[in-house]
């Protein structure tokens, strides 16, 4: 039973940077309709930016973490900016091409300047028991951390005027914009949080693995597994959908292979959605 | 007028195209870029079959490279394996790609726009992930290899003989799109709801030309088998999904002469500075890809298309009919009706 | 000689009521009136009767068939055709090709005769083109062949979207609001177009919001309120109905 527990526990964890990941491109879908493809290289490049604000300028883990997620709120608002808001209104699948093309720039940037795997020291380095089980610090670190942001994101949406904007944007597109919502502002706010919220994630996670060039790419395509699942635009949809994607996907790998654990999250996606063809919860239907 | 330019400027490119590999195949060097020519005119195959799709149904399939790459293991098994002759094993090969094309179609064409995509792309992680590791089938890290019949083994010889295939598909293509079936599959992109309304079964449309796009994507496999002589599992990468949509949408979608000069062009540029750049150049084609969809959205071919028009409206005086189909019907007749 | 009889039909979204137990009949060859206020269910009505929504009660039949339920396509080539509030066409394509689109249901060739040209392929291209010079008579249409559908007057769209409509040969056609959006003077040209439609024998079922075009070009009148049918006749009969008057505030004109 312990046994399981602590893949339990491990898929949590796991779960925990999908939630992340997913809750910032849910919103980013749901309201903006922009196939953010690039989500998961940002992501990546808030791991970098710890290794070099950590490893190479020698700053404080906790410091680094709030470094960091303001950077990458920064780089978000950027690419909005230059990248997506010219699509505004063009299809789809002009802005699909547009993420893959700021895919190749950032991976070829990073891979460019520095091809090697690197590695992140944790900032607490010991294990602990944990419900019977032993577990490093860093994966208590981020569930729990996981855990704080994800109230903290709840918190803004339901307490302050622009997270209900967000929410009110997230129901009905048009709507918003015709009761008074600036739709620039809202844009860049979106993919502010969104992009804070996958650096913090990268952060968390950066010690636990190597750092890589491509490490975002299969995150960014589960991500997008589990707001299709959860419905585009759902905040419950990704929180719900990325835990119970990562605990399956622990037990998967526990109990019966490791090599084919990543088929799993796209199986059942494709059965999903021969089964429903518009997806599980209720989200805004895509257009 | 017009239609004799557009002969012209075909036959034009036709001859440099056959004259090229005789110039090239003088040096070294040059022998090295009639490959790059021939895996460009590989992509253009594939680049054409996805236009079946996207550019005339409107379905964004992010399948194409497992298609592709499920057609290059499946020539290559049948001929290397099984014993199955060059030439009976095309055509096998076309109709499996076709067949699971068809049922892959089945569920996932039931869904919508960025729902297919997202369907398609899983499909595709899937396939390559069981190629991976199902080292049985696709020869796991060493991958698989292919022993060519020697009148194949000259590199001029394959791109004519690719050169050949590229110029039927893009015949069949031409064919398809002005015949009768051409309108129905542009009304589904144009609009399905429309569409059903005046008795279109567009599911059915859709799903014919998703199967006839994965026969012609399993024939790029082929030659793609034929000219690297040699597989991994990264044949069917969701990479080169990607690469056809790009090439596909930079060429000019829904155009017949943007996928080929699209892939050919694009690939051939990545080729050209591998040596040079290594993998800054991915970093400059990222830029070109995020400028040219921003402000060229319709791509290469579309783009000198709209300038063209524009040139003829501005100094032709004529109005020109809108190109988008290349179906010329009740041509002549049409003209000289008037209303009563 | 009844050719769509309606009974029953119901059709809620949620908790609204849009089409509630209707009955009625369109008789064959004529050109029949729905007519109500905003929200009475009329548009609604013709998306069940076409395929683009399914009843939640009721039954519809054609010529004695029972086509309840069937989607859109299957409806289409059963013979019902329509045409939208919001002129629904193939905007980037030319006229013409928006008709060749309408005419396809009734042919058969495929991606397989294209390619290899068979016989049947031949046949049908000449037929089609048969069709569409028909249609682009009859519509008045020839003018705008070439043109994309999408730059034509808004008038001609109107037009354009009924020969869509018309050119597979339908036994019926519903016309949502076919003046809608035009301008006074053009609103003659749809007018005798729809009566030249019921004179070649294709019924015609029209909603319409302009009462004085109705009372002259309809032969019967359905009048619903809130989802019910509150007439049912003659103009004259419907005209003179308090419940319609009631609804329309007295503005009808015999």
């Amino acid at each position: 039973m312990s046994f399981f527990l602590s893949q339990v526990i491990i898929g949590i964890q796991l779960g925990s940077q999908y939630v992340m990941v997913a809750l910032g491109l849910t919103l980013i879908f749901g309201i903006l309709d922009i196939s953010h493809f690039a989500h998961g290289h940002l992501y990546m490049v808030g791991a970098y930016l710890l290794y070099v604000v950590m490893v190479l300028g020698g700053i404080n883990y906790w410091l680094a973490l709030i470094i960091c997620m303001a950077a990458l709120a920064v780089a978000g608002v950027a690419v909005e900016r230059v990248v997506y808001r010219p699509l505004r209104g063009k299809p789809g699948i002009n802005s699909f091409i547009a993420a893959i093309g700021l895919i190749l720039v950032l991976e070829s940037l990073v891979g460019g300047i520095q091809p090697n795997t690197l590695s992140v020291p944790q900032p607490i380095d010991s294990t602990v028991h944990f419900l019977g089980t032993t577990m490093e610090v860093q994966r208590l670190i981020v569930i729990f951390g996981a855990i704080f942001f994800i109230v903290l994101l709840q918190l803004f949406i339901k307490r302050t005027r622009l997270g209900t904007a967000i929410e009110a944007m997230s129901q009905d597109r048009e709507g918003a914009s015709m009761v008074g919502i600036n739709v620039n502002r809202m844009s860049a706010l979106t993919f502010a949080l969104a992009t804070a919220l996958a650096a913090a994630a990268a952060v968390m996670m950066a010690p636990l693995a190597f750092l890589s060039p491509g490490m975002g790419s299969t995150l960014i395509l589960k991500a997008f597994v589990i707001v299709v699942i959860g419905g585009l635009g759902s905040m419950k949809g990704a929180i719900f959908g990325g835990y119970i994607l990562g605990i399956l996907e622990a037990l998967a790998i526990a109990y019966v292979s490791s090599a084919y654990k990543d088929v799993f999250a796209f199986g059942i996606l494709i059965v999903i959605l021969a089964i429903r063809p518009t997806g599980l919860f209720k989200g805004r239907e895509a257009t | 007028m017009k239609k004799y330019a557009k002969i012209g400027l075909y036959l034009l490119v036709l001859a440099a195209a056959i004259a090229l590999p005789l110039l090239l195949n003088m040096s070294r060097k040059g022998k090295n870029h009639i490959s790059i020519l021939t895996l460009g005119m590989v992509w253009a195959i594939a680049a054409l079959s996805l236009n079946l799709i996207l550019g005339y149904t409107g379905q964004a399939s992010l399948a194409h490279g497992a298609f592709m790459g499920i057609g290059a293991y499946c020539f290559a098994i049948l001929f290397e394996r099984v014993g199955i002759n060059f030439w009976l094993a095309v055509p096998i090969t076309c109709l499996v790609t076709a067949l699971i094309g068809f049922l892959v179609g089945l569920p996932s064409l039931r869904t919508k726009g960025p729902y297919f995509a997202i369907f398609t792309l899983c499909f595709n992680v899937i396939v390559l992930v069981v190629f991976f590791n199902w080292t049985w089938l696709s020869g796991g890290v060493q991958g698989q290899a292919i022993t060519l019949p020697s009148y194949l083994s000259q590199r001029w010889v394959r791109y004519y003989v690719v050169l050949f295939f590229l110029i039927l598909v893009m015949l069949i293509e031409r064919q398809i799109v002005k015949s009768l079936a051409g309108p129905s599959l542009i009304a589904v992109r144009s609009n399905e709801n429309l569409a059903e309304a005046v008795g279109i079964r567009t599911f059915r449309e859709k799903l014919i030309a998703f199967t006839a796009s994965c026969f012609l994507v399993g024939l790029a496999g082929v030659f793609f088998a034929m000219e690297q002589q040699h597989l991994s599992p990264e044949a069917t990468s969701y990479l080169a999904s990607f690469y056809i949509l790009i090439y596909l949408l930079i060429g000019g979608v829904a155009t017949l002469g943007g996928p080929v000069v699209g892939a050919v062009g694009l690939y051939w540029l990545l080729s050209r500075f591998e040596k040079s750049l290594g993998d800054f150049r991915y970093l400059i084609f990222g830029l070109i890809l995020i400028f040219v969809i921003i402000y060229f959205p319709m791509g290469v071919v579309g783009g000198i298309k709209k300038l063209w028009e524009w040139a003829k409206e501005r100094w032709g005086g004529k109005e020109v009919p809108s190109d988008t189909l290349a179906y010329r019907g009740p041509d002549e007749e049409v003209r000289g009706v008037s209303s009563d | 000689m009844t050719l769509l009889r309606i009974e029953g039909l119901t059709k809620r979204f949620g908790g609204l009521v849009a089409i509630n137990k209707l009955d009625f009949d369109i008789p064959a060859g004529t050109i029949t009136a729905i007519i109500g206020p905003n929200g009475a269910g009329k548009t609604t009505l013709f998306n069940v009767i076409g395929g683009a929504m399914r009843p939640d009660e009721g039954r519809v039949t054609l010529d004695d068939k029972d086509i309840t339920g069937w989607r859109a396509h299957n409806v289409a080539r059963e013979g019902i055709s329509r045409t939208f509030q919001t002129t629904a066409l193939f905007e980037e394509l030319p006229t013409w090709v928006n008709l060749v689109i309408g005419y396809r249901m009734r042919t058969r060739s495929g991606i397989l005769d294209g390619v290899f040209h068979t016989p049947r392929s031949v046949r049908e291209r000449k037929d089609t083109s048969q069709r569409v010079l028909e249609t682009l008579a009859f519509t008045g249409l020839g003018d705008y062949a070439d043109k994309p559908a999408g730059s034509i007057p808004q008038e001609a769209q109107k037009r354009l979207a009924i020969g869509v409509a018309l050119i597979g040969r339908p036994k019926l056609v519903l016309l949502d609001e076919p003046t809608g959006g035009v301008g006074l003077g053009e609103t003659d040209e749809i007018i005798s177009l729809i009566e030249k439609i019921r004179d070649s024998g294709v019924t015609a079922c029209v909603i319409e919001h302009k009462m004085r075009m109705i009372m002259h070009l309809a032969d019967h009148i359905v009048a619903l309120n809130f989802g019910v049918k509150i007439a049912d006749g003659n103009p004259q009969a419907v005209c003179e109905n308090p419940g319609v008057i009631e609804a329309y505030l007295g503005e009808c004109i015999a």
